[in-house]
């Protein structure tokens, strides 16, 4: 059985989380340009890598981020989210 | 079969990245109806080795939007006569599809299903349990008492076909026309001239020397992500594994195509009499074809729920290919804002069955350099105007 390790619960099986893709910074809706939004609601960095991502741990609902090789399904790190944390610079509102 | 190229010449007219059933069947209409000859299909690992030999080979159309209900009947007619043309037995067997609902609202979009189809043409029909029992006699109705069968979408023209055969029947044929099919051989990079707004392609480059082309197809499925990213575009498309398994042949039993949406199922008998059989995708992204057990044993549960009878049928193979997802379940076909470089991708977990319409639509769109009006619905652009083809609803099983 694949296990995932929740920042909270520990390691948990991997039917107990789900995934919402990868960290992606939003623009500001107010000023973005609509192509600029239309990329960042639909375009996607699909290219394997080790990536960000939100899961949940749904049991608990416990949100976090994993870093993830999108190649080789290998979780390296789970952690809560902190200001800061995001490899993807968040940006500014 | 095919002519053994020993090396690339310096140029062609048409380069097509992946020899698959896309982009074979590109390739032959190309010869066939455009005249273009001097092509060349370069394809990393083997002739039909990704998705082509690894779906479940359903063909039909009972779809949902009037773009995808046109695209894929045009499919289906010229499946019917494709082993003709290509003088070689595809195993095309007209099964009958249903489409299994197990709640008022699946019914309700069966029955929306129904009257597009009818309207342009396509034979569809909503049908009652009693006609569900008296098609396949042998299925639970209950599904164990949790899920009983209301009814269903019935489909006369489903059915499936030999799908290794497809890629040989276009692959010969484009063969013997002309076009050069490389294996073996793997793009690394696309080199364009005019970077930004006005970028066109220019060339090839592969591991076994460059190529000088105005027009690339990328026909590709699971690494159309990273063929983008070599010609500076950004897509919606992401990569989920998606996985499928037969049983030991038993005799015969099975005639029509049975899916469900609510069970994440899709069966058919094979010609060699193996179930063959596909549930959902797998839930996260991963770029592997590894098998997983979890699939195995919910998709073999779900069977059960349908048909307790084959408690005892072993499994003999699970496999698994890269899927090509789009936001709205509809393919991502035709010109991209690189000039000469055009797509046949997001393909997801429908392709198969439209093969050679693709062939078709992409060899008049490379030819022309002008988008198919068939695939209009579908064009690259359609996320920046926000006008989705929402496919959804017929696509596929995981909703």
């Amino acid at each position: 059985m694949k296990l995932m390790t929740c920042p909270i619960n520990g390691p948990r099986a991997i039917s107990e989380f789900v995934c919402a893709g990868e960290v992606r910074a939003m623009p500001d809706p107010a000023t973005s340009s609509d192509a600029a939004w239309a990329d960042y609601v639909f375009n996607r960095n699909a290219v394997p890598a080790v990536k960000q991502e939100w899961w949940c741990h749904t049991p608990s609902g416990v949100w976090f981020i994993a870093e993830r090789d999108t190649s080789t399904d290998t979780i390296h790190r789970t952690y809560l989210y902190q200001p800061g944390c995001l490899l993807q610079p968040e940006r500014a509102a | 079969m095919f002519t053994r190229h020993e090396r690339l010449k310096p140029s062609y007219d048409v380069v097509i990245i992946g020899a698959g059933g896309h982009g074979l069947a590109a390739a032959y209409y190309l010869a066939r109806d455009h005249g273009i000859r001097d092509v060349a299909i370069l394809e990393k690992g083997y002739l039909g080795g990704g998705n082509t030999g690894r779906n479940t080979t359903i063909i039909r159309s009972n779809y949902l939007t009037p773009e995808g209900v046109q695209f894929y009947d045009e499919s289906v007619r010229l499946w019917q006569d494709l082993s003709q043309d290509f003088d070689l037995n595809l195993f095309y067997s007209t099964r009958g599809h249903f489409t299994l609902a197990h709640t008022d609202a699946a019914m309700r979009t069966m029955r929306w299903r129904a009257e597009v189809n009818k309207h342009f043409g396509v034979a569809s029909e909503a049908v009652d349990s009693q006609a569900v029992r008296a098609a396949i006699p042998m299925m639970d109705m209950t599904c164990g008492g949790h899920a009983p069968v209301v009814g269903a979408l019935y489909h006369a023209p489903g059915a499936i076909a030999r799908h290794d055969a497809v890629a040989w029947g276009y692959g010969r044929g484009a063969d013997q026309r002309g076009a050069e099919i490389h294996q073996n051989t793997e793009v690394v990079a696309i080199e364009l001239e005019d970077q930004g707004s006005g970028a066109r392609v220019a060339g090839v480059i592969t591991n076994r020397g460059r190529i000088a082309t105005r027009k690339v197809l990328c026909a590709v499925a699971g690494f159309t992500p990273r063929l983008l990213a070599m010609v500076g575009l950004r897509s919606p498309i992401y990569i989920h594994p998606l996985q499928a398994m037969v049983s030991e042949p038993i005799k015969p039993w099975l005639d029509p195509i049975i899916v469900s949406a609510s069970l994440h199922v899709y069966v058919s008998q094979s010609a060699r009499g193996e179930l063959v059989m596909g549930a959902s995708l797998d839930p996260y992204e991963l770029h592997s074809t590894r098998s997983t057990l979890d699939f195995a044993e919910s998709l073999a549960a779900h069977m059960l729920d349908l048909f307790p009878f084959l408690s005892d049928v072993k499994v003999n193979r699970q496999w698994a290919g890269l899927a090509d997802m789009t936001p709205d379940f509809a393919p991502i076909m035709g010109l991209t804002p690189v000039r000469g470089f055009y797509l046949d991708s997001g393909w997801g977990t429908w392709g198969f069955k439209a093969t050679p319409v693709c062939g078709k639509t992409m060899s008049y769109t490379v030819a022309k350099d002008a988008d198919h009006p068939l695939i209009k619905g579908f064009t690259f652009d359609r996320f920046a105007r926000y006008a989705l083809t929402a496919e959804k609803g017929a696509a596929s099983v995981g909703h």
